[in-house]
């Protein structure tokens, strides 16, 4: 029988640990020159090093360090003055080496934390996730195993080998155990990793696009009974691709353990991947015999040890922490909590800010991408930044609105011309023949013509019930084929009809 | 004209006495002639050789100024990536694998016109100290065709010893470029370590490998030394540093006042007699040049030889994980249906020879956690408690010296059942790999027992490598003056086809 999610928490206390991994957005991979763009036909951004053809050695990319020391100092983190490369060995044929480099027990940044703030039943209250530890590694090669049943490579009939990816440079967060979140664990996991996304989209260090790949989470849970100090076997989520997939995720596994432990079961240590459709995870392999690495210190690079005065120049460049840049934002724009959210939900705020800055009004701003954008990227199931629509463009708008050379009407024609791709704000203008109807002697013969139309509802309003100018004002637009302005139309309507 | 030394060869080619294309040819014959009892070569690159040899005559022609070494023939050890040049390690698992690129050190050749005549014979990845380790059969010692020519780089010493090329390169780890050296009557350097650049050389032991240049006399080694020294962005380990002025060194040979340490430990019990007689006529030699001799213990080294072989099998049980037949090189059992890791397992149990599987294993069991410390992590405490002993030894002395090896050329299949004596032959060399700095190995003489030569040993402090030179300088000279004519005068002719 399916356990609820209250059931679980009745009994069990969930106990989490993530594992983020960032692809670091930097012109060339880790440890050659290859470009790292996205998307490049396969096997095309390789070289001697990334190939790892006999004889060749890899040299540190400076900017990945520079990087991930920037995340280390932005997660409250203390960075080590000397540092090293390790080798993780194993076989796996998207490996090129066979070998991985990465940093084992030296990594750069150790010891840092990030305050999530969520909404509780007690009102907002903070959690502090405490970082064990930031490191760089590679990214290996991507494969595809063509045929068999599973989509591995045992059984598979072929496989694809793709060494673009191989040598991009990862960043690996890893959270020390987060203890504490009770029946919170799957949004506090979720707000922590959105929060990381933040911070690392503001110091510019990656795409944190997590549907690409650029930000990829592996989600701890365990679970032990309430009083208990002992913890419980974990499971290892992987392929959890975005936020909502990290609440899921846990909140899945919490379930899933919760009820093999009520059977006596117990819970395998293991990787485990997320199925996007079902909600539900999938046994990968089996972590119960520890996997032997054999790390050593990779001979072939020279120790990490940047210079302290270098660091502090990078912390003193730092920009301002996200959750406070948006606690300013929220204070200078006035909106309240909810729709704030509504903003931070739909991944606007910075298209929001940026519209803004072009001199847009807060409000109107946000209305525009939390409405009618928000829509369209709704219908077209894209991201509302890959729409053709810049804020640029919105600021434009939004400033003929108010100039009141747009109605709101007209406006959402020309977001929709542009979004088509048939120019800037101007352009769609020109080339559809939006124009607002201004000319006062125009609105008046409309006006004249549908109170003669509905000499009921005119009465009615000269009789002072106003709530009936809206059908009229409606009657008008629809006349003037919507380039009225609606408040012009009110205004003369009523000092028509007696009101004004 | 074959017998010439390198810095003669080039005197010519620049007095236009001869042509590059003409040396080069000369080589190329007598390698046709003599290869075939020596094999000293895996690879000859009669095209290349020639093309690369016209071009720098076409250069000199034409006025333009040319490096020190331009023109002069060179034998490359089959463990550097020569751009098209199968390059193969001594390996069966490389069959075939023609590189896509340069290594540093061949790109510096081609820069100073030095004709790269092909690839030499190794042991297998460069494991071991007699190239009876190669896949492709043994390199003999033209001194003795019975005998090995010493190993990794077997192949390299003998084609100098046998005027196949005037010089080669080397790579060292344990004391492959020292020991063929030793036994072939030829110079060898090992420079400071991230002196060359390993950019390109196929790794065995990654922090111990180092190239370093092989020659018949000091002078030619500096000139080959400077040529492909200096600073490589390539390779993360190279010393951003100015190359030492060995050239001038070489020139000089001026003891006068300097302080050489005989290393108490690297003497004695194991080491040959014939090896002790001329180790010792040497360092009156070198007194006798004005040198002050004292002696410098390094307690430590006991234990070098047992670091030595738990860190570089770590370190090449990581290195060769590559060698997996998906991208290059030699692939068994891709039959339909076949698995990569079927394939893969076919492919390293037919491409690797037993000394380097010998090493894989080794290396992955003192990785291995649980293990980890007790090996790896000792021989890395042994590592710095060798650098500690140079360091204190290089206190009271300029230069450290020994015999390179205990015994001279040992005979073809004598020891090649018994890897722990095999492993002895390398006892003076290794500390040198271990702590980083340069070490020489030049002639001294014959051994008066069997006739076979013998190598004088020279260690000098990391970054310090023109003392080698000049002390190794002094002694050649010293040397030659006793001898009337260069100990490869005495090398029995080979009958040649």
């Amino acid at each position: 029988m399916a356990l609820t999610y209250d059931e679980v928490l009745a009994k069990y206390e969930p106990v989490l640990g993530l594992e983020v991994h960032v692809e670091l957005n930097t012109q060339s991979k880790m440890f050659c020159g290859c470009s790292t763009i996205f998307g490049a036909e396969p096997n095309t951004q390789t070289c001697p090093v990334c190939l790892a053809l006999p004889g060749a050695l890899p040299t540190v990319n400076e900017k990945a360090i520079e990087s991930t020391i920037k995340i280390g100092l932005a997660l409250n983190c203390s960075i080590a003055p000397f540092s090293r490369f390790a080798r993780k060995n194993y076989f796996y044929p998207d490996m090129p080496k066979n070998f991985q480099i990465s940093q084992y027990d030296e990594p750069i940044c150790v010891n840092g934390y990030v305050d999530v703030e969520i909404e509780t039943d007690e009102g907002p209250k903070v959690f502090r996730i405490e970082i064990e530890r930031v490191h760089m590694e590679e990214d290996t090669g991507k494969s595809l195993h063509v045929g068999g049943a599973t989509g591995r490579i045992h059984g598979a009939e072929y496989s694809l080998l793709d060494y673009n990816r191989a040598g991009i440079p990862l960043v690996e967060i890893v959270t020390k155990i987060v203890p504490g979140t009770g029946k919170y664990a799957p949004e506090v996991a979720k707000a922590y990793v959105a929060e990381l996304r933040d911070i690392l989209r503001s110091l510019g260090v990656s795409d944190v696009k997590m549907e690409q790949g650029s930000l990829r989470c592996d989600a701890n849970v365990s679970l032990r009974l309430i009083g208990v100090e002992t913890l419980g076997t974990r499971s290892e989520t992987k392929n959890v691709n975005s936020l909502r997939s990290v609440e899921r995720a846990i909140r899945g596994e919490m379930i899933r353990h919760a009820e093999l432990l009520n059977k006596g079961e117990r819970v395998v240590q293991e990787t485990r991947h997320f199925q996007e459709e079902s909600g539900l995870t999938r046994s990968g392999r089996s972590k119960e015999q520890a996997e032997d690495y054999r790390y050593f210190p990779e001979p072939d690079l020279v120790p990490v040890a940047p210079d302290a005065a270098w660091i502090e120049t990078l912390r003193a460049a730092l920009p301002e922490r996200p959750s406070i840049h948006r606690k300013r934002l929220q204070e200078a724009w006035g909106v309240p909590d909810k729709e704030m959210a509504a903003m931070i939900n739909a991944d606007v705020l910075n298209i929001v800010e940026a519209t803004v800055n072009q001199g847009a009004d807060p409000t109107k701003a946000r209305s525009w991408w939390l409405g009618e954008i928000s829509r369209i990227a709704n219908d077209k199931d894209v991201a509302i930044t890959d729409l053709a629509i810049s804020p640029t463009d919105v600021a434009e708008i939004v400033a003929l609105v108010t100039a009141g050379e747009l109605t709101d009407k007209l406006a959402r024609q020309v977001i929709e011309g542009v979004i088509a791709g048939e120019g800037n704000p101007a352009a769609v203008i020109a080339a559809r023949g939006i124009k607002v109807v201004n000319d006062d002697g125009a609105l008046m013969a409309a006006i004249e013509k549908v109170c003669a139309e509905q000499p009921e509802t005119a009465e009615k309003i000269r009789n002072g019930h106003l709530p009936a100018a809206g059908a009229l004002i409606g009657a008008v637009m629809k006349e003037t084929k919507g380039q009225a302005d609606a408040a012009r139309v009110r205004e003369l309507l009523l000092g028509h009809l007696g009101q004004g | 004209m074959i017998h010439l030394s390198a810095a003669h060869m080039a005197a010519q080619l620049s007095a236009g006495e001869t042509t590059s294309v003409e040396l080069t040819q000369k080589h190329l014959d007598r390698i046709a002639s003599v290869d075939v009892d020596v094999h000293a070569f895996l690879f000859v690159n009669n095209e290349g050789a020639l093309a690369q040899a016209a071009e720098v005559d076409a250069k000199r022609a034409a006025g333009e100024k040319l490096s020190p070494l331009a023109g002069v023939p060179l034998a490359l050890k089959d463990v550097m990536t020569q751009k098209g040049v199968p390059t193969t390690c001594g390996s069966k698992i490389l069959e075939g694998w023609r590189p896509p690129y340069d290594s540093t050190v061949v790109t510096n050749l081609k820069k100073n016109g030095i004709v790269i005549l092909g690839k030499t014979n190794m042991d297998e990845f460069a494991m071991g100290s007699s190239t009876e380790n190669s896949a492709y059969g043994p390199t003999h010692n033209p001194w003795d065709l019975s005998r090995i020519p010493g190993g990794s780089g077997g192949g390299s010493a003998a084609a100098l010893a046998a005027f196949e090329a005037p010089l080669a390169i080397g790579t060292d780890t344990g004391g492959s470029i020292r020991q063929p050296a030793a036994v072939t009557g030829t110079v060898g350097v090992k420079p400071t370590y991230g002196g060359v650049s390993r950019f390109g050389l196929v790794a065995f032991s990654s922090s111990l490998d180092q190239a370093g240049p092989c020659a018949r006399t000091v002078l030619d080694a500096a000139l080959l030394h400077e040529a492909i020294a200096g600073l490589d962005p390539k390779d993360s380990t190279s010393i951003n540093a100015p190359v030492p002025q060995v050239v001038a060194a070489a020139r000089s040979g001026d003891v006068k006042g300097m302080k050489i340490g005989v290393v108490k430990e690297l003497n004695g019990d194991g080491y040959q007699s014939g090896v002790r007689t001329r180790f010792e006529e040497s360092l009156e030699l070198l007194a006798a040049a004005g040198a002050e001799i004292v002696e410098v213990s390094a307690p430590n080294f006991e234990y070098a030889l047992a670091a030595y072989y738990l860190i570089a099998p770590s370190e090449c049980s990581s290195n060769l994980a590559r060698f997996d037949a998906m991208r290059y090189g030699l692939r068994v059992g891709d039959v339909d249906g076949a698995s990569a890791e079927s394939v893969m397992n076919l492919t390293r149990e037919v491409g690797f020879g037993r000394e380097v599987k010998r090493r894989i294993i080794l290396g992955t069991y003192a990785l291995s956690s649980g293990y980890y410390d007790a090996y790896y992590g000792s021989a890395q405490k042994v590592r710095t408690l060798i650098t500690q002993d140079f360091n204190n030894a290089f206190e009271k002395c300029d230069v450290m010296v020994s015999p390179t090896c205990p015994t001279t050329a040992f005979k073809i299949g004598e020891k090649s059942n018994d890897p722990i004596a095999m492993y002895l032959n390398d006892i003076a060399t290794i500390p040198v790999n271990m702590a980083g700095i340069g070490g020489m190995s030049l002639p001294s003489g014959l051994a008066p027992e069997d006739g076979l030569p013998v190598g004088f040993q020279i260690m000098a402090p990391a970054m310090k490598d023109e003392r080698m030179y000049l002390v190794g300088a002094a002694l050649e000279a010293a040397l030659l003056t006793k001898w009337g004519a260069p100990l490869l005068s005495k090398i029995p002719a080979l009958a040649g086809k």
